[in-house]
């Protein structure tokens, strides 16, 4: 299902080790007050490297959707849905939607969870 | 300063020619420069891509020249548009006098494209995105796709009309893949295959090989050779995302900025421009790309084409070669968006030919709609 095991390194590693625990987390700059996704080095708003991870709601709205019905490489098995999610956190997020029948764009929608083979798990919506 | 105009154009073999890259580069450059009446001797630049890391460097090596001024901007299908950019500046200054822009590919005879794109491991994108299984780029282009028919109902019906025109325009192309074939039915464009929702097959550019090459020197030099010059009149550029998530609007692309800038260099409006060629790596790709550049407004552009006024003898002719859609995709089609303008500029397209066309549009796009670039032409 999940075929492709993402690489981390020393900035997205709290994001990946919080996904064992089912938590999601964003960087988020107290200077600026915002969050940003994905993980960077810096804030992208102020360039300076005063960043935290706050986990979040889990709550957001779909900004757009496809259902994928050719495979990208071996080991994915379509049809499924992929969509930008826009948290309520004010960022986008790319994702699946799982369990939904027919998606429609502005539709809400909250976090799930998807394991990988090594433990680490994908935030899905549904 | 030099004024620097364009003085030749041609394509290599175009389909599936089962040659090399390289092969089909040198076919571009000579071809381009007999069009020209230039010898390779009198090239002293090189912009160039997607032939090997270090294009620039294997083009000039197997050309057996040294030139004083290379580019090998990366920025997927729009790189040849920004060439003319930086060709325009490098000949300007002094710095070279003949610049060849050129591309070549053998996808389709390699059999080298893949649904997945290219994963760079270490990238962001790898790390937070290629996991959940998008197609690359198409899954980016499709929900541009979704949101926009969930925002403006006749979305769908125009992204239909986009491929019927091109398909239309290349069957007046003899060198066009689909040349030959017949108009597209609406029977065809409801049973093609779904790729990525909303696109469809019909709604995707061709893999094919091909590629061209155009060549840039300054007015003086341009006096003596037998080609009829085309004009420079401006151009403009956007870099926008590589990420699938950091760009807000999927509506709204950098085409806007870059037709902005190109315009206001130019000097001249929407309205006066004669001939369109967009880059078309997809049917939504076109249509965010005419209201990103003006020719309709934010939401309008489905209905801008729905009347038909983009096919042969309509009053807004658009992909006159029947585009990445029906007449050849090479992966980075930017190329022979430049090649059509200037040929529909110098009156040589036959049976396509636009009336009188004095002002050409050529459009760039590249990666998931990551960078725009627009260059105006002009005859003389």
């Amino acid at each position: 299902m999940f075929p492709y095991l993402p690489h981390e390194d020393a900035i997205s590693a709290p994001f990946w080790a919080a996904t064992r625990e089912r938590k999601l987390v964003i960087q988020y700059c107290s200077t600026c007050d915002q969050h940003q996704w994905y993980p960077r080095a810096i804030c992208i708003s102020c360039a300076t490297e005063n960043l935290t991870w706050r986990e979040v709601s889990g709550q957001g709205t779909v900004d757009s959707w496809t259902t994928v019905h050719r495979a990208p490489t071996e080991g994915f098995v379509p049809p499924y849905v992929i969509a930008r999610v826009l948290l309520s956190e004010k960022v986008i997020m790319l994702t699946r939607l799982v369990g939904i029948e027919s998606p429609a764009c502005d539709q809400v929608v909250e976090l799930s969870w998807q394991e990988l083979s090594d433990g680490r798990a994908l935030p899905v919506f549904g | 300063m030099k004024t620097p105009v364009i003085v030749g154009a041609a394509e290599c073999d175009l389909g599936v020619t089962n040659k090399s890259i390289l092969e089909l580069q040198a076919q571009a450059v000579s071809r381009a420069l007999a069009d020209a009446g230039l010898k390779i001797s009198d090239v002293d630049g090189i912009a160039t891509n997607a032939i090997s890391r270090f294009s620039a460097s294997s083009l000039a090596d197997y050309l057996g020249i040294e030139p004083k001024f290379t580019d090998s901007t990366f920025a997927g299908g729009s790189s040849f548009e920004m060439y003319v950019a930086r060709a325009y500046h490098a000949v300007a200054s002094g710095q070279c006098n003949v610049v060849v822009i050129s591309f070549a590919s053998n996808q389709r005879s390699a059999k080298s494209r893949s649904l997945g794109g290219v994963v760079e491991h270490h990238t962001p994108e790898a790390q937070f995105e290629t996991a959940y299984g998008p197609l690359f780029p198409l899954s980016y282009y499709a929900m541009a796709a979704q949101r926009y028919i969930h925002d403006f109902p006749n979305g769908r019906a125009a992204l239909s009309e986009i491929a019927i025109s091109a398909r239309e325009w290349a069957l007046l192309n003899p060198k066009a893949y689909r040349y030959g074939t017949a108009s597209l039915t609406v029977a065809e464009l409801e049973s093609a295959d779904m790729m990525s929702s909303p696109l469809q097959a019909s709604d995707c550019c061709l893999v094919t090989d091909g590629g061209g090459a155009i060549i840039i020197t300054n007015s003086e030099i341009a006096k003596g050779l037998k080609s009829k010059p085309v004009s420079i009149l401006g151009f403009g550029e956007s870099t926008t995302n590589t990420s699938m998530t950091t760009h807000r609007d999927l509506r709204v692309t950098g085409a806007k900025q870059s037709g902005d800038i190109a315009f206001a260099m130019a000097g001249v409006s929407r309205s006066d421009i004669d001939v369109v060629e967009l880059y078309d790596s997809f049917t939504i790709t076109t249509l965010l790309s005419l209201e990103g550049l003006g020719f309709a407004g934010k939401g309008e552009g489905a209905e801008f084409v729905l009347d038909g006024k983009t096919r042969p003898g309509g009053t807004f002719p658009l992909n006159t070669n029947g585009g990445g859609l029906s007449y050849c995709h090479p992966g980075q089609y930017g190329i022979l968006l430049l090649i059509e303008a200037v040929r529909q500029l110098r009156g040589e397209c036959g049976d396509r030919q636009v009336a009188n066309a004095k002002l050409a549009v050529a459009h760039g796009t590249g990666g998931i709609l990551s960078t725009n670039a627009t260059v105006i032409l002009g005859a003389n």
